[in-house]
């Protein structure tokens, strides 16, 4: 039984560039139709910024909110589809600027939009074997999508850290559980050398996004007899706004336990980070003894999902570092030109 | 600094600010020395500026620089740290109009340039504004 | 034990797109011997900044040699930032004074036209200390134009009251032959010019080019048996401080350029009130003011007051870098203090033609690496 007996979040931060760039700005661009936008904006990374910058800022956050000495953590794991090198770590970078233990284990995820997560199992797992003290599990990315392509209205920048050790009454939320469920379905990818990913279209919604976001969730609630009415708070991944949405129609979830996590609308989907910053803007918001349900899709395909209960330190913690809405209020509206420049779209 | 090892030497200080503060005058020096330049003392320890301070100036810079040929214009702050020492980098997340002498910034790391011939990226401290 | 100046060679500032670094470096050495008329020396000093990273060669020295058909002689190069020139000076003049030589030739020589203009940005910013200012993104450029802004609000200074002094370099450079820039600007010319990092603007400082200048230097015993024009090496003075002016306590206290025209005026034995002009290192426009007021030829805040009162023209109280400064008559880094030092030896001598600065016995050169980090002070005067 994947049941998870001693980790918790004891820390979480997320960041978001303070660049957006509204879906209008590119559908008039490219003559598509600025009625139906799949999200309102979507958040930039600025010139300076990449895949490393961005989990240091989350990494920072969190670290304040768990309140441990950095030389402690010795597990850095970043889920990411945009590592700025090929080859080399963009965990060694960030645990070298934080000034984590040298004796740490780090390594970089792939699994499209679920890398991040993939990060969590990690370190979960390492806390619960006794293995390390405690460890931070990253996601972000600095997603590209192909000017003019359809992913161009949401692929998005961003990142999401959780400083994770054993349980506490002092912490943020236990895990209880987790599951995964994956299997071989192309609707989406970059092969190597590739600077734009390929996507499948309409296919990458039913037997992709749907039917894994799905039967993960099924599996997790059946194995532990839940019902909804035994979640408190949904967390999808969001790939637009209308997916979530969908899935909680099928499951027959109350928007209300699905909403408070939806980030996509203000920030587009930030693959690797946007499940684990829809869970950080419901931990923003929850109050101890609440239970949450958070999975992961990534396109490949597969979804990670997790029982988490919020406890007592959440709401004394939730204060030591920006939240969500803290961090996106920090907006600076961008044009066209100005986003081709920042993600160095321009070919000289 | 196309050599790796020139630039990861540095890291100490373009991460963390971190370098050597004279116990007997408390003047700071940036990453590893022998002797105090300011009182010539020789008891100096490890330490780390602060990660705020005061903006003192500013200067928008517009003529393109070796190694970050596509980042003009960018803003240089001369900064005094919360403990006095001054220290020049890079501004980020801002701009121009919402700088103001006096006001509060604190440092992050933001990718400085992209070596020309190893390609190396460069991580190192720059400032923006106090949130 | 004193130091003669016997002879000059200058070759033209200018993009000297097909002369080699070497060329330009014998026309200049070759000139200066020619002028002494003398056919050797003892050894050969090449002031140089940026040939590893332009030219890609070293051993200038050797090389210097080599062009001049002086197989043998005794050799080196001298790189001290912006201040190299007087500093090879300084280097030539102790072997004279010890003894060890009796004529030195001093060549400086640099080719900027190799460089892009984003080069020669990186290029000026290794004056500074890379370890923590080049590596943070941060050049020379904007660390000037970080410590221009402190001088204007300090001071209650505008831009068009610095603008004075690149005024002033171009009007003196117009009847300098040898000179980059043979125009006259007006103040208008450097407010409309683009700024480069705010305050400071394209006018406000020098752009690429090549030249070469040599001065040659003798002992007082082989200075009296030549016929040229001599003038005497009167007053030395050097003084370092730290690399970035930030490090300083006030980056806006330029306190080697004190220490250097002080210990230089001590040595010669003469007030301020006896030199008859000054050669000081422009590079940036405001970097003019700032040395005559550290230098204590004007008060604090004061030398752009007593410019536009006209004391910095070449018929004022005290004529300003009388051919141009590295403004009009051009920077080509390694060279341009040798240039200053040539041109103060036209002067003193009376032979500055168009560019005479009447009764001329005693003039100040300076020079600067960085910002400050490194200050040279010469005094030249006549042979009475």
């Amino acid at each position: 039984m994947p049941r998870i007996s001693d980790a918790a979040i004891l820390g979480y931060g997320c960041y978001v560039p303070r660049y957006r760039i509204k879906g209008y700005e590119m559908a008039k661009l490219w003559g598509k139709s600025t009625s139906e936008l799949p999200v309102k904006e979507k958040a930039v990374a600025g010139f300076d910024e990449d895949t490393v910058t961005m989990s240091i800022e989350a990494a920072r956050h969190a670290i304040n909110r768990a309140g441990v000495d950095p030389s402690k953590i010795s597990a850095v794991h970043v889920g990411t589809e945009s590592k700025p090198y090929a080859v080399k770590p963009s965990g060694t970078i960030v645990a070298e600027v934080l000034g984590l233990s040298r004796k740490t284990t780090s390594a970089d995820f792939e699994f499209a939009c679920k890398a991040g997560t993939e990060a969590v199992q990690m370190v979960t797992a390492l806390v619960e074997a006794g293995r390390i003290e405690y460890g931070l599990a990253i996601g972000a990315d600095t997603a590209q999508g192909r000017p003019g392509d359809a992913l161009e209205f949401t692929a998005a920048s961003g990142a999401a850290a959780f400083v994770i050790g054993k349980n506490s009454r002092d912490c943020i939320a236990k895990f209880e559980y987790a599951t995964s469920y994956v299997s071989d379905t192309p609707d989406f990818w970059r092969r190597s050398y590739e600077r734009y990913p390929m996507h499948g279209s309409r296919f990458t919604g039913e037997p992709a996004y749907f039917h894994h976001t799905i039967s993960a969730v099924s599996t997790i609630m059946g194995e532990n007899g839940f019902s909804v009415n035994d979640i408190d708070y949904f967390v999808f991944h969001q790939p637009n706004v209308k997916f979530p949405l969908a899935v909680a129609k099928v499951l027959s979830i109350p928007l209300e336990k699905v909403k408070p996590a939806i980030v996509a609308d203000q920030i587009g989907n930030t693959y690797a980070a946007c499940s684990m910053i829809g869970l950080v803007k419901v931990l923003d918001r929850a109050e101890p003894g609440q239970r949450i349900l958070f999975t992961s899709y990534g396109s490949g395909a597969g979804s990670d999902s997790f029982l988490l209960v919020t406890c007592e330190g959440l709401e004394r913690r939730r204060n030591l570092a920006p939240t969500f809405d803290e961090m996106v209020s920090r907006r600076k509206e961008i044009d066209y030109s100005t986003y081709l420049k920042f993600r160095e779209k321009i070919r000289v | 600094m196309s050599k790796p090892a020139s630039y990861w030497r540095l890291r100490p200080f373009v991460y963390r600010l971190e370098g050597s503060r004279c116990v007997k005058c408390g003047h700071f020096h940036p990453l590893v020395r022998k002797v105090c330049r300011r009182c010539g003392s020789k008891n100096l320890e490890r330490d780390r500026l602060p990660a705020t301070g005061i903006l003192r100036h500013f200067t928008v810079v517009s003529q393109a620089q070796q190694g970050m040929e596509k980042n003009t214009p960018f803003i240089v702050a001369w900064v005094e740290m919360d403990d006095g020492s001054k220290v020049v980098a890079q501004m980020t997340d801002c701009e121009p109009e919402d700088l103001k002498p006096a006001m509060k910034v604190e440092t992050v790391v933001r990718k400085i340039k992209v070596d020309g011939e190893s390609r190396l990226i460069f991580y190192g401290i720059k400032f923006r504004p106090s949130a | 034990m004193r130091v003669y100046v016997g002879g000059v060679g200058l070759t033209k500032v200018d993009e000297h797109w097909e002369r080699t670094l070497t060329e330009l470096m014998a026309e200049a050495g070759l000139s200066a011997l020619e002028s002494a008329g003398l056919q050797s020396v003892d050894a050969v000093v090449v002031s140089n900044v940026f040939a590893e990273s332009l030219q890609e060669q070293v051993n200038l020295g050797a090389y210097f040699a080599e062009v001049l058909g002086l197989r043998g002689v005794s050799c080196l190069r001298v790189e001290a930032g912006g201040a190299s020139g007087l500093a090879a000076v300084y280097s030539a003049a102790s072997s004279i004074v010890s003894g060890l030589n009796k004529a030195v030739l001093v060549v400086g020589a640099e080719k900027m036209s190799d460089a892009t203009a984003e080069e020669a940005v990186a290029l000026s910013s290794m004056e500074e200390p890379a370890e923590y200012i080049a590596s943070l993104g941060v050049s020379q450029l904007a660390e000037a134009a970080l410590i221009y802004k402190e001088y204007l609000i300090r001071y209650g200074l505008e831009q068009e009251d610095v603008a004075y002094f690149p005024v002033l370099g171009h009007e003196h450079a117009q009847t300098a032959p040898h000179a980059q820039y043979q125009f006259k600007i007006s103040v208008d010319t450097v407010m409309n010019s683009p700024y480069v990092a705010e305050p400071l603007r394209r006018f406000d400082t020098t752009s690429p080019a090549d030249g070469a200048a040599a001065v040659l230097l003798l002992s007082e015993e082989l200075a009296r048996k030549l016929d040229s024009p001599k003038a005497v090496l009167k007053g030395f003075g050097m003084a370092s401080d730290y690399l970035s002016p930030f490090d300083r306590e006030d980056p806006v206290e330029m306190r080697s350029i004190n220490f250097a025209a002080q210990r230089a005026l001590e040595m010669a034995g003469l007030s301020r009130g006896s030199i008859d002009f000054v050669e000081v290192h422009d590079s940036y426009s405001f970097m003019a003011p700032l040395s005559l007021e550290a230098m204590g030829f004007a008060e604090k805040g004061y030398a752009c007051h007593d410019a536009r009162k006209g004391r910095w023209s070449l018929s004022g109280e005290t004529p300003l870098n009388t051919f141009g400064g590295l403004k009009g008559r051009g920077n080509p880094v390694g060279a341009s203090n040798i240039y200053s030092l040539a041109e103060a030896y036209l002067q003193v001598t009376g032979n500055a033609e168009k560019n005479q600065v009447d009764g001329a016995k005693a003039g100040l050169i300076q020079a600067v690496a960085g910002l400050g980090s490194y200050a040279a002070a010469v005094i030249i005067e006549e042979v009475g």
